[in-house]
């Protein structure tokens, strides 16, 4: 086994930082405060010192261009790790984003490659309201040419940004804020995996908990409370969302038979609607045996009120009785 | 005009050719969309043939160039075969995109163009980040990043220009000023008399030039690329020039007047350029009027090719939307 020391998400992200960089002369960052104030959230800190300015690129606050230009660097051979400061900023760039990165590929018939990597902190929980705190995945996944991922663990941060700078297409690598200081695990030196593949990260025999990012967490914590309860739930971290691994989902469900898929972002038109879709329209439908249920954010912006933020956002005691529900038919 | 005493006959002889190139391939697409022959839509550059040829004719290989919608011309005079682009727009498996891309989306990537693009100003922070990248490798190379009037007021331009400047990027941003957004006429859209203006704002120098001129376009170009090279960051060059077409297919020219379009069909590039060749001693009009019946002959032969190009299929399709 390799050696593996405790270090929190936002290290682990840095580690593969760090690695590409070492590794790749042509893997640059580039962002808004990334330099000398180590990013927002303080995950490139070191990393200016390390490289330079020239690989460590700030950038005036100009998210159209940040994208725009980590395009048109990997059009032409470099892999940039572009920076949105939070994920909601990503609105700006969405031209950039979901018309050039995403299509050039395809819409110059195979020729070109856009191997960059966006980064961008997402989600709710620092109070920091409607336009610094929402969770923007279903608005990217409906848009082929991107890949989606949304780590929920430090071991997994560091091996899927490493194989997301490594991608020849462009990745959207979101990073929930609430995980930045846990802690967990972590390989020493670079290794990559995990794109494209769900994980079962707690094995159950009742109920399916689908879930990504942040919610693992409320999801193996309700997964606790639903053994004493004697209800044996499993977990499966979705990992990525595209490429979506269809076939860990079925299996589980084909094996529990029942589906509880629960996100962060607003229900209607959410991310959980394409899992539900995928399990009632696989041979997995034949095995259920109550409705799919999905626990979601509630369809307003994120308040600022702490007390309202929580509320909007699924909980612990949300996922339990959810799945309580089910397991009663 | 522009100096044409520092041209000899072999480049005369290029510009030209490329002029009519573009011309006569833009005329045959018409004609074939009129005859129900090409499928969707396409903006033609008839009459703006000098920014795209004379600013392409100060680079060398290796340089790069960011297109428009309005791209037909800059592709050509980038070295693109114009019988795999007439199979692009034909739809054709045999086309630079395989029948993917159409008019709007040609990138002939081993010429070093990096693509034309259906958002206005979608290509000009990619013009930058390829400069960019050029930059931090070390090389000497540049890109040229052509873009209309329209794109100048779209929030990419200003993020995009602003960045290029801050960082001293080998970019030379060719505004085509054809004086119209579609029906918008450039004048209602902006405050300010000139386009080129706006370099002043972020730091670099700027001009307005007779975009009709495929000299002056050249020699303008030749500054900027030079400046460029050295490290000293871009230019803005606004080509003052006018599209005797329509917008798209779907225009009726109802924003402007027969007389302004008769006044710049009189300006003419083309023939234009052809004359003062002539004028200058560097070809006869026989050779003048042979560039252009050879181009002609040249589209013709091109045309009975890509049409003769495999259909592409939906097999595999979804497969191709990754690398």
């Amino acid at each position: 086994m390799p050696e593996a020391r405790s270090i929190t998400y936002a290290e682990a992200i840095r580690e593969a930082l760090d690695d590409a960089m070492a590794s790749d002369e042509s893997v640059f960052l580039m962002g808004e405060d990334i330099g000398v104030y180590g990013g927002a959230f303080g995950v490139t800190t070191g990393l200016l010192q390390k490289y330079g300015a020239d690989r460590v690129r700030d950038t005036p606050i100009s998210e159209i261009g940040i994208v725009g230009i980590a395009v048109g660097a990997a059009l032409v051979g470099m892999r940039p790790v572009a920076e949105m400061q939070f994920s909601d900023f990503t609105a700006n760039a969405m031209d950039q984003l979901c018309n050039q990165a995403a299509k050039l590929h395809f819409m110059y018939g195979g020729k070109a490659q856009v191997p960059m990597v966006l980064r961008a902190p997402t989600g709710s929980g620092t109070g920091a309201a409607a336009q610094h705190s929402q969770s923007i995945e279903s608005w990217l996944a409906n848009v082929p040419g991107l890949k989606i991922v949304m780590p929920s663990n430090a071991a997994d941060a560091k091996g899927l940004l490493t194989a997301a700078i490594a991608d020849p297409n462009p990745v959207v690598f979101l990073e929930h804020k609430l995980l930045y200081k846990t802690k967990g695990e972590v390989e020493v030196g670079s290794y990559s995996g995990g794109l494209g593949s769900a994980v079962v990260t707690h094995e159950g025999r009742d109920v399916s908990i689908v879930c990504w990012s942040a919610m693992v967490h409320k999801a193996l914590a309700a997964a606790g409370s639903l053994k004493d309860q004697g209800i044996d739930a499993e977990v499966i971290d979705v990992r990525t969302l595209r490429p979506l691994d269809r076939s860990t989902i079925v299996g589980s469900v084909s094996k529990t038979g029942r589906l509880l898929v629960v996100h962060e972002s607003p229900l209607t038109g959410g991310f959980g609607g394409e899992i539900a879709a995928t399990v009632t329209e696989s041979d997995a439908f034949d095995f259920l045996e109550a409705p799919v249920k999905r626990v979601a954010g509630l369809e307003t912006p994120i308040p600022s009120n702490p007390e309202l933020e929580k509320g909007v956002v699924p909980q612990e005691e949300d996922i339990v009785k959810a799945a309580v529900e089910i397991l009663a038919g | 005009m522009g100096n044409v005493v520092e041209l000899n006959r072999e480049e005369a002889t290029e510009l030209l050719t490329t002029m009519w190139t573009i011309r006569r391939f833009e005329e045959a697409v018409d004609d074939l969309f009129a005859r129900g022959l090409l499928h969707g839509t396409m903006h033609l550059s008839i009459g703006q043939e000098a920014s795209a040829t004379g600013a392409i004719a100060a680079l060398e290989q290796g340089d790069y160039i960011t297109s428009t919608h309005r791209g037909h011309g800059h592709c050509i005079a980038k070295g693109a075969d114009v019988t795999l682009m007439l199979a692009e727009l034909l739809g054709k498996e045999s086309g630079y995109c395989r029948g993917r891309g159409g008019s709007m989306h040609i990138a002939d990537l081993d010429a070093g163009n990096l693509g034309a693009n259906g958002i206005v100003a979608g290509s000009i922070p990619i013009a930058a980040g390829a400069a960019l990248a050029l930059k931090q490798r070390g090389s000497d190379r540049v890109v040229v990043c052509f873009f209309g009037d329209g794109a100048a007021n779209e929030g990419a331009f200003h993020e995009a220009l602003n960045m290029a400047a801050i960082w001293k990027l080998p970019v030379i941003f060719i505004c085509e000023n054809n004086h119209y957004g579609m029906s918008m006429a450039w004048t209602k859209a902006v405050a300010i008399d000139r386009l080129s203006r706006r370099a002043d704002a972020y730091g670099f120098p700027g001009m307005t030039i007779d975009g009709n001129d495929v000299i002056a376009v050249k020699e303008a170009t030749e500054r900027a690329v030079k400046r460029a090279r050295s490290g000293e960051g871009p230019t803005l060059i606004e080509c003052l020039t006018y599209r005797h077409k329509g917008h798209s297919k779907s225009d009726q020219n109802l924003y402007r007047t027969r007389e302004e379009i008769k006044e710049w069909r009189d300006k003419d590039p083309t023939q234009r350029f052809a004359r003062v060749a002539i004028d200058a001693g560097l070809m006869d009009a026989a050779t003048a009027e042979d560039i252009a019946e050879e181009a002609e002959q040249r589209i013709a032969r091109a045309i009975e090719e890509a049409r003769s190009g495999p259909d592409p299929t939906l097999v595999g399709i979804e497969d191709e939307t990754y690398a």
